[in-house]
C-alpha cells in the first residue's frame, strides 16, 4: 500500500450521512452479546475465527429491524457491497449468499494489520496501490487477472510506466510478506483485498457504490466565510436576510396542530374514493388492465362527465375552476343570474398573471377597457378601495397590477355564487345525469393481452384544442 | 467599497448571533401551539389494508442514468433526462418513444413538461433551462427551436413551468431559485435565501397561486411569495440535505425527503414539522418524494434502489417496493393518481401501479 494514514476522513463523513449509519449498525453486529453469531469456519485445512453466515446476517437484521426476509438480504447485500462486509470464499461478486459461506466484518482503522478499512475513512484509492494490486495479481497466477483488470493493468502501465519498477518491487515486496503470514491470515487478507478492490474498482456493468451526483463539491452560495474581502459583503447580506425573515416569522399568526392535524384527516377521508390507488378506478386502471376507457371517460372536455368528478366539483371552488368542464357548467349557472363577466374577468386576470412578459401591457389595458372602465361593456363590481388602488397600479402596469381585483372577484364568486351554484337544479342534474362506469376485471387469461392503444401527442393537437380551458362565455 | 456592508453597531458576528437568538425564539413560539402528534390524531383513522402495487411499465432506452421526470397532464406521456445528456419523452402506456433530444452538456438534472404538452424544459451541467418545443415535422431537428430560457451561475437542479407555458421557474446549484418569463428569456423575480445548493421545487396548489417551496444543501425548505421574492416561511430540521419538496394535495402542507434517510412534513398553518417518516432500517438518502391524490400515501424513492411507501397519517410504513437495481433519483405520481413513475440510476423508469 503507497505510504501515509488516511487523511482525516472527518470532512468526508459529514458529507455521507448513510456511511455513518451504516457504520453504527456494522458495531452493533459485532456487539459480543447482541451482536450476530459468530463462528469459526473451517476452510480448506484452515480454520477462520469470527466469521458469520448469510443467514446469520439475515436472521440478525430481520429481528433487530422487524421487517422481512426480503429487506433484510437487500440490506444485508448493501452491506457487502460497500465493503462492510467480504466473503472468505470466492470474492469476485460482492452479495449475501445464504449457503455455508462465511463472512467477516472489514475492520474500523487497524494501520498495521491491514490497510483495508472502511469506506468512509479511505482516501481516494491511489492508482499506485491498484497497479500494485493487479501487479501481484499478475505476479501470483499468469493470466489471473480478467478482462477489465487486464485493461486496467495496460491503462495503469502507460500511464506511470516511469515508475512501474517501483510497482512491481513493491508487489514483490508484498507477496514475500504475506507469504511469512500464517495460512488463516493470509487468506483473510487476500479476501479483505479483493474485496476492497471490487468496491473501488468495480468490474462493468456492476454499479459502483461511490458514485456521487454532481452536487458534491460545488456549493457555492454563502459558505465562504472570509474576516474581510470581497465576501464580506455578500455574507452580510445573507445574514440580514436571514434575520429579516425570522423578524417576520416570529409575527406570523400561528394555527394549533389540533386543528391542522384533523384537516388533514377530514381531506384524505373525503378524498379517498377519488384516489386511484387507495380505491381503485372504474371501469379499471388503464395501467394495471392495459384498457384506457378510464381516461377517455374522464378526458378533458367529456361530455358526460363521471360521477366522482361532478362531486369533486363541491371540494372546492378552486376544482371546480380547475375542471374545464366544470368550470364551463359553472358559467352557465353564472349566465343564468347575470354575473357571467366576473368569471370571464378572474379568467383574462389569469391570462395575464401566467401570460409572456411582452403581453403585459396590451392585456391590462384590453381587461380594463372590457370590465373596469366607467361604462365598460362588462363592467364588474369591484368595492371602491380595491377599485382605486387598482387605477392607480394601471398607470404602470405590470403582470400582477390586477391581483388585488382578481382576489375581490374570486372570494365574491367563491362565497356566493359558488354555494348557490351547488345547491342549484342545474348541479342536482349534473349529479344525477353523471355516469358510473361499471367495473371491468383484469382479464385472467394473459395471451389474450388486448393492444394498447396509443393517443395523438398533444404536441399534435392545434393550439385551440390544447388543454387549456377555452374562458369565452360566448356572448358577444 | 467591501466595508460599505455593515451598518454601525452591526458586525457580522452581531448579525449571525442575533439570526441564532431569533431562530430560538421562532421554535419557542412554534411550540406552543402544538398541542397533539399526528399520529395520536391518526388513532381512529382506519388502517390501510394489503398494498399491492407492481412495476407495470418499465422504460428503456436511456443509456446513462436517468436522473429526472416528469408527467404530461395527458396522464401518460412522460419526459425523462439523464447523465449522458439524453432527453426523451416517451407514451409511457405504449412505451413508445416520440421525441428524443441530446442536450450540449451531461448531468441533465431538470426536465418538465409543459402544461399544454407542447414543449420541455430541461437543463443540468451547463447552468441553464432550456425548452424545446415538441414536433413531429420528421424534417426539423429539435434543437433547431432550443431556447435558453435560464442563467444561473452553477448547475441547474430543478425547473418547473408555473400555470403556462410562458413562464419558468428554476433552482440551481448556485443558491438561488429565479423565475423567467419564456419567451424573452428575462429574469422576473430571483430568490436568495438559501445558503448553499438549492436540490428541489415545487409549485403551490392554491387558490392565488402565488408561492412554491424548495429545499436545498443547507438543511432548509423555504416557502417562497413569488411575486415579493421573499422568503414568507423557513423550516430547518432536516439533519442533511433536502432533495425533494413536494405540496400535500391540499396545499396547507410539504413533505421533503432527506439524505439524512427520512421525510417529514411540515404543515404551513402550524408553522412547523408534524410529521417523521423514518424507520431504523432504512439508512439511505431520500432522492425523491410524491403525494397519492388523496394525500393518504407518501411514495419516497431512495438511495438504496427502493421505494418505500408510508401511511402519511399514521405515520408507518406500507409497503417496500424493490425492483431498480440502482439508486432511484427521481419519482412522481401521474396527474390523475392512476401509477407513479420511478427513474434510477440503471438507466430505466418503472411506472408502478
Amino acid at each position: 500500500m503507497a505510504a501515509g494514514p488516511a487523511p482525516h476522513g472527518g470532512h468526508r463523513r459529514a458529507q455521507r450521512p448513510h456511511l455513518s449509519k451504516m457504520e453504527r449498525m456494522v458495531v452493533s453486529m459485532q456487539d459480543p452479546d447482541q451482536g450476530v453469531k459468530m463462528r469459526s469456519q473451517r476452510l480448506l485445512v484452515t480454520v477462520i475465527p469470527h466469521a458469520v453466515t448469510g443467514n446469520d446476517v439475515m436472521e440478525w437484521l430481520i429481528q433487530k429491524y422487524c421487517i422481512t426476509e426480503a429487506e433484510a438480504l437487500h440490506l444485508g447485500t448493501l452491506l457487502v457491497r460497500h465493503g462492510y462486509l467480504y466473503p472468505l470464499r470466492d470474492p469476485c461478486h460482492l452479495e449475501l449468499r445464504l449457503d455455508e459461506t462465511p463472512y467477516r466484518f472489514q475492520v474500523r482503522l487497524n494501520w498495521e494489520q491491514t490497510p483495508y478499512f472502511w469506506m468512509s475513512t479511505l482516501w481516494p484509492a491511489a492508482e499506485l496501490d491498484y497497479a500494485i494490486y493487479l501487479a501481484k495479481k499478475n505476479i501470483r497466477k499468469r493470466g489471473g487477472l480478467v478482462d477489465h483488470e487486464k485493461e486496467h493493468y495496460d491503462q495503469l502501465h502507460r500511464k506511470i510506466s516511469h515508475t512501474w519498477d517501483l510497482v512491481v518491487m513493491q508487489a514483490r515486496e508484498q507477496l514475500r510478506a504475506a507469504k511469512q503470514r500464517r495460512k488463516g491470515d493470509r487468506l483473510v487478507i487476500a479476501c479483505q483485498e479483493q474485496t476492497y478492490w471490487l468496491v473501488n474498482r468495480p468490474p462493468p456493468g456492476v454499479p459502483s457504490v461511490l458514485e456521487q451526483g454532481p452536487q458534491w463539491g460545488s456549493c457555492t452560495a454563502g459558505r465562504v466565510q472570509m474576516p474581510t474581502g470581497p465576501f464580506q459583503t455578500k455574507t452580510v447580506d445573507f445574514y440580514r436576510r436571514e434575520v429579516e425573515c425570522l423578524r417576520k416569522a416570529l409575527g406570523r399568526a400561528r394555527v394549533k396542530s389540533s386543528v391542522c392535524l384533523e384537516a388533514y384527516l377530514k381531506f384524505s377521508s373525503q378524498r379517498g374514493p377519488h384516489d386511484p390507488i387507495m380505491s381503485g378506478c372504474l371501469p379499471s386502471n388503464p395501467w394495471v388492465t392495459d384498457n384506457d376507457t378510464y381516461w377517455a371517460m374522464n378526458a378533458p372536455s367529456a361530455a358526460v362527465p363521471t360521477r366522482l368528478r361532478v362531486e369533486q366539483w363541491a371540494f372546492s371552488f378552486r376544482e371546480l375552476l380547475e375542471d374545464p368542464v366544470g368550470r364551463a357548467h359553472f358559467m352557465d349557472f353564472l349566465r343564468k343570474e347575470f354575473s357571467g363577466e366576473n368569471l370571464s374577468f378572474w379568467e383574462a386576470c389569469e391570462e395575464l398573471r401566467h401570460g409572456g412578459q411582452a403581453q403585459v401591457p396590451a392585456l391590462v389595458d384590453a381587461v380594463y377597457q372590457q370590465f373596469l372602465a366607467p361604462g365598460a361593456a362588462r363592467w364588474v363590481n369591484i368595492d371602491s378601495r380595491t377599485m382605486e388602488r387598482t387605477l392607480v397600479g394601471l398607470g404602470r402596469p405590470h403582470r400582477h397590477v390586477l391581483d388585488d381585483a382578481q382576489l375581490h372577484i374570486y372570494m365574491l364568486m367563491k362565497k356566493d355564487s359558488y354555494p348557490r351554484f351547488l345547491k342549484s337544479d342545474l348541479y342536482k342534474d349534473l349529479l344525477a345525469e353523471a355516469v358510473v362506469p361499471p367495473e371491468t376485471k383484469r382479464r385472467v387469461f394473459p395471451f389474450m393481452r388486448k393492444p394498447r392503444h396509443s393517443s395523438p401527442s398533444p404536441a399534435l393537437l392545434p393550439a385551440s384544442a390544447s388543454g387549456e380551458p377555452s374562458g369565452g362565455d360566448g356572448e358577444a | 467599497m467591501a466595508t460599505d456592508g455593515l451598518h454601525e453597531n452591526e458586525t457580522l458576528a452581531s448579525l449571525k448571533s442575533e439570526a441564532e437568538s431569533l431562530k430560538g425564539k421562532l421554535e419557542e413560539e412554534r411550540a406552543k401551539l402544538h398541542d397533539v402528534e399526528l399520529h395520536q390524531v391518526a388513532e381512529r383513522v382506519e388502517a390501510l389494508g394489503q398494498f399491492v402495487m407492481k412495476t407495470r411499465r418499465t422504460l428503456k432506452g436511456h443509456g446513462n442514468k436517468v436522473l429526472c421526470m416528469d408527467w404530461c397532464k395527458d396522464k401518460r406521456r412522460i419526459v425523462s433526462s439523464s447523465q449522458d445528456g439524453k432527453v426523451i419523452v416517451w407514451d409511457s402506456f405504449t412505451t413508445n418513444k416520440e421525441h428524443a433530444v441530446t442536450m450540449p452538456c451531461t448531468w441533465v438534472m431538470a426536465c418538465a413538461y409543459a402544461p399544454s404538452g407542447c414543449a420541455i424544459a430541461c437543463g443540468g451541467l451547463d447552468n441553464k433551462c432550456s425548452v424545446y418545443p415538441l414536433t413531429f415535422d420528421k424534417n426539423e431537428n429539435m434543437a433547431a427551436k432550443k431556447k435558453s430560457v435560464a442563467m444561473h451561475t452553477n448547475y441547474l437542479s430543478a425547473c418547473s413551468f408555473t400555470n403556462s407555458d410562458m413562464q419558468i421557474l428554476t433552482a440551481s446549484g448556485d443558491g438561488t431559485c429565479a423565475l423567467w418569463d419564456v419567451e424573452s428569456g428575462q429574469l422576473l423575480q430571483s430568490f436568495h435565501g438559501h445558503g448553499a445548493d438549492v436540490l428541489c421545487l415545487d409549485l403551490a396548489p392554491s387558490e392565488t397561486g402565488n408561492t412554491f417551496v424548495s429545499g436545498g444543501c443547507d438543511k432548509k425548505a423555504m416557502v417562497w411569495d413569488m411575486r415579493s421574492g421573499q422568503c414568507v416561511q423557513a423550516f430547518e430540521t432536516h439533519e442533511s440535505d433536502i432533495n425533494s419538496v413536494r405540496y400535500y394535495p391540499s396545499g396547507d402542507a410539504f413533505a421533503s425527503g432527506s439524505d439524512d434517510a427520512t421525510c417529514r412534513l411540515y404543515d404551513l398553518r402550524a408553522d412547523r414539522e408534524v410529521a417523521i417518516y423514518s424507520k431504523e432500517s432504512i439508512i439511505f438518502g431520500a432522492s425523491s418524494v410524491d403525494f397519492s391524490l388523496s394525500g393518504r400515501l407518501l411514495f419516497a424513492g431512495y438511495n438504496d434502489y427502493t421505494i418505500n411507501v408510508w401511511d402519511v397519517l399514521k405515520g408507518s410504513r406500507v409497503s417496500i417496493l424493490f425492483g431498480h437495481e440502482n439508486r432511484v433519483s427521481t419519482l412522481r405520481v401521474s396527474p390523475d393518481g392512476t401509477a407513479f413513475c420511478s427513474g434510477s440510476w440503471d438507466h430505466t423508469l418503472r411506472v408502478w401501479a
